[in-house]
């Protein structure tokens, strides 16, 4: 089952990485009011449904792919619907 | 008794300090030993155990994130929770946080750069098995070299934290942005220590300062304490 995973700065936490970018897209000549730069991971995960691979992608962010402290994570799961 | 105890430094793929840090353990008194991280066990008779700067696995996902799920991790685990010293530099203090042997994160830095200079770290607290040869209060000179050092927790965190006085070390300059200028903290035991700067590259006043020397010689003596327990068990 194909698992996409977003994990993000959470809001209200500094993102110097986001704010190098939007410093760079402004000397570009571009007009940006913000810019944040998070993660995205592609996941093939073995589970019988979308329940049970939520279930276990939930447990992957919340052990590794994502620092609650400071990132939050939303999972997508293909063919399941919004 | 005048032995050499054994310190063991971790070895993670991308560790770059960590013959610097067995190096000046040794000129310490210590019998310093680099240990792979496939390693499932740590060497016999360890009196303290040293996670290294560096960049281990390149840094991916997040720094340290990687190296808290490598096989040594497992020893090092049981190792701090039976009171054994474990000491975290720079990318160990990393690695600490994510593995949640020590509280909070390091981020990027505030100003997105890479400092590389020396610092003023101040000794919060005289009375952990790290800073048992500094007086409360003192200044040290110490190097930093990161990108990722800037150390965070929430609010709430951050004050159960200073109340039962874990922040150890803080910086007495501007340096990254760290919450609180938090340059080193220990578990809530006070047997595991995490800090930024590079105690191992201050140990001779010829390369700058001296006072990193300090926080290693106090590990060591930590360390010896703890192997002739063992033996006189």
């Amino acid at each position: 089952m194909k698992v996409t995973v977003f994990v993000r700065p959470k809001a209200g936490i500094l993102d110097p990485q986001g704010e190098a970018v939007l410093g760079s897209l402004r000397s570009l000549g571009f007009a940006v009011g913000g810019a944040r730069v998070g993660r995205l991971v592609d996941l093939e995960v073995d589970a019988d449904d979308a329940t049970e691979a939520r279930a276990q992608v939930e447990r992957m962010c919340q052990e590794l792919l994502a620092n609650p402290l400071i990132e939050s994570f939303e999972i997508e799961i293909e063919g399941e619907a919004a | 008794m005048n032995i050499r105890p054994r310190v063991a430094v971790l070895v993670f793929p991308g560790s770059n300090d960590d013959r610097d840090a067995a190096w000046a353990l040794g000129a310490l008194g210590a019998d310093a030993q680099l240990v792979w991280h496939a390693e499932t066990e740590l060497p016999r008779e360890t009196g303290a155990v040293v996670l290294p700067g560096g960049f281990s696995y390149g840094d991916y996902l997040r720094c340290g994130a990687i190296a808290r799920s490598a096989t040594i991790m497992a020893a090092v685990r049981a190792f701090a929770s039976d009171g054994g010293p474990v000491l975290g530099i720079c990318n160990g203090f990393q690695i600490l946080c994510e593995a949640g042997l020590l509280p909070g994160v390091l981020r990027r830095n505030r100003d997105q750069e890479f400092v590389c200079r020396d610092v003023a770290i101040r000794v919060e607290r005289a009375d952990t098995l790290f800073t048992s040869r500094c007086e409360q209060g003192q200044t040290l000179t110490i190097p930093v070299k990161h990108g990722e050092g800037s150390w965070f927790a929430d609010e709430e965190l951050y004050g159960e934290l200073d109340a039962a006085g874990q922040i150890v070390l803080r910086y007495a300059e501007d340096c990254n942005g760290s919450v609180g200028d938090v340059a080193g903290v220990c578990d809530e035991a006070g047997n595991v220590l995490g800090l930024m700067p590079h105690p191992e590259h201050a140990v001779d006043p010829l390369l700058g300062s001296g006072d990193g020397a300090l926080l290693l010689a106090a590990l060591v003596d930590a360390a010896r304490e703890r192997v002739l327990a063992m033996t006189a068990r």
